[in-house]
């Protein structure tokens, strides 16, 4: 079992809940793809061209500012319980969690971290930088990634084309290779029924929108990632710049369902965040879907100033702590589903009733 | 994991969340009956983003037209084919996008709406990290459609500041 307490702050600094608008923005997650001139992508790469790709990587990001106190995880050599432990804090894609014979490209998958900011080499590209930030944080988000860029772009010679920008193994990523993406929690939206009007909104107006994981994963717990749909013929700013505009309107529309929801069916919002508090913090068994529900609820409870004591810090905790790689890395026996679903259930009521406890609720 | 919610003897692995008169619904599938409900699996949507397009390389009257000859043309540098682009939805190396630029351009220009480069551009390796966006002033470097694309991005931004220097760019190109 890898020891995830190396990486400074666990990559989980976000979970904080500092960042702005962090009552309805969970993160904010910025990657840029990357690739190497003069080497073949994943697909037709040979071993030694995966290697000498992250031999090159890793020597200008020891080199730069980045590399002080980071950590490598080489994922050949982890477990898949590892690779998905990762995966879990967005640090690696899901692509990255299959065994390296699964995958294209195989052997010499590496992910290299300096706290929620780092690059996974020998993905589907040969880099993909990324950091995760908490709130709502598109600015900071693109500042540490854009610096990031600058300091391995200057050693290790990028594949740059003047008419299509930074080259990609799959032309959609060509261009600016940015894909920002918000984690953003819509319960009002949900409730009110008006979410498939502004989802469907989204896509109208050049976005898209997936679940907890990314590309493919289900819609769970209210939990949306919105994010940019094409990455070429637009600036950088200008990609981040319309995220971020249709980002605030989806807030306020969600702040605005949020009222409505107070202000006309108050008894029943406030009976239902409740009964999602009383049942985490009594159950004895959780599946992972239930959970994530329920947190939901009592997120939108605490936004609304209904549950009193329960920080957002502790919701985030639950949410990352509650998936199934993170609870056999606390220890909890992982057996068959019934001792997992337990194990939730034990770990979500410690967390309320230490919580509850501290604030003499 | 969980069973399949329609044969309930395979393990889910393909959640489809579907939109119904307002109300976000979850289906858990395994791949065969995913398939069988028409529904393309994570992996494989994941693997052939380009969906139609690809599937119009090749054949018939696409706005691609490629021809089977073309298809079957190697890459110089990495030996890959249109045809194995098709199949697998992935590049074979950097110098595809030289060997393949004209039916890439207009995949790209499909894809993105645009098969202009906006953002950044890259320095070189070995050149100290100065960040250049579409608001940077002009330099000695900057080729003429370049400057033009500029040009129209800052107008439609009202930056006429900017505007004006790249009028005067471009009048020193021409």
């Amino acid at each position: 079992m890898i020891d995830l307490s190396l990486v400074p702050d666990g990559g989980l600094s976000w979970l904080d809940g500092s960042g702005p608008l962090s009552h309805i923005v969970l993160s904010t997650r910025i990657r840029l793809a990357r690739n190497v001139a003069g080497v073949p992508f994943a697909t037709r790469s040979t071993a030694a061209d995966r290697h000498k790709v992250l031999g090159l990587v890793e020597a200008a990001w020891r080199a730069s500012s980045f590399g002080r106190g980071s950590v490598r995880f080489l994922l050949d050599e982890l477990e898949h319980d590892d690779r998905q432990l990762l995966h879990e804090r967005h640090l690696i894609s899901r692509e990255l969690v299959g065994a390296p014979a699964e995958r294209d490209g195989g052997s010499a998958a590496a992910v290299l971290l300096s706290g929620a900011t780092g690059v996974m080499v020998n993905e589907e590209d040969h880099l993909r930088l990324l950091t995760v930030q908490s709130g709502f944080a598109l600015t900071q988000a693109y500042a540490v990634l854009d610096q990031l860029d600058g300091a391995l772009g200057s050693s290790v010679p990028f594949a740059f084309h003047p008419e299509f920008g930074y080259l990609t193994a799959c032309p959609t990523n060509a261009g600016t290779g940015l894909r920002a993406s918000v984690l953003i929690h819509l319960p009002g939206l949900v409730l009110t029924k008006e979410i498939a009007k502004v989802l469907q909104g989204l896509t109208q107006v050049g976005l898209t929108f997936r679940g907890l994981y990314g590309e493919g994963s289900e819609v769970v717990g209210n939990f949306f990632q919105l994010s940019n749909q094409t990455t070429l013929g637009k600036s950088e700013s200008e990609l981040l710049d319309h995220l971020g505009k249709i980002v605030r309107q989806v807030v306020a529309y969600e702040e605005q369902a949020r009222q409505v929801l107070r202000r006309d069916a108050p008894n029943i919002i406030e009976d239902k965040v409740w009964r999602a508090y009383g049942l985490l913090r009594h159950a004895r068994s959780l599946s992972f879907e239930e959970a994530m529900n329920l947190l939901s609820g009592v997120r939108l409870g605490v936004g609304l100033n209904l549950i009193p004591g329960v920080g957002v810090y502790t919701l985030n905790k639950l949410l990352m702590f509650t998936q199934p790689a993170h609870l056999a890395a606390g220890g909890a026996s992982v057996a068959g589903d019934p001792e997992v679903r337990a194990a939730r259930a034990a770990y979500v009521r410690r967390v309320l009733d230490e919580e509850a406890e501290r604030r003499g609720a | 994991m969980s069973l399949c919610e329609n044969c309930g003897e395979r393990d889910a692995v393909v959640h489809l969340t579907q939109i119904v008169d307002n109300t976000i619904t979850t289906l858990n599938l395994c791949e065969p009956c995913a398939a069988e409900k028409g529904v393309e699996t994570g992996t494989h949507a994941a693997k052939f983003p380009l969906g139609d397009f690809l599937a119009s390389l090749g054949e018939g009257p696409g706005a691609a037209s490629v021809t089977a000859a073309e298809a079957d043309a190697a890459c110089p540098s990495c030996g890959g084919s249109l045809r194995d682009f098709r199949q697998t939805g992935r590049l074979g190396c950097a110098e595809c996008y030289r060997a393949f630029e004209t039916q890439l351009r207009e995949l790209l220009r499909r894809v993105h709406g645009n098969a202009r480069h906006a953002g950044e551009r890259y320095r070189g390796a070995g050149v100290s990290p100065q960040p250049a966006g579409h608001d940077a002033r002009p330099g000695p470097g900057d080729t003429l459609p370049d400057l033009r694309e500029r040009l129209r991005r800052a107008v439609e931004a009202e930056d006429f500041e900017l505007a004006a220097r790249l009028r005067d760019a471009i009048r020193g190109h021409e």
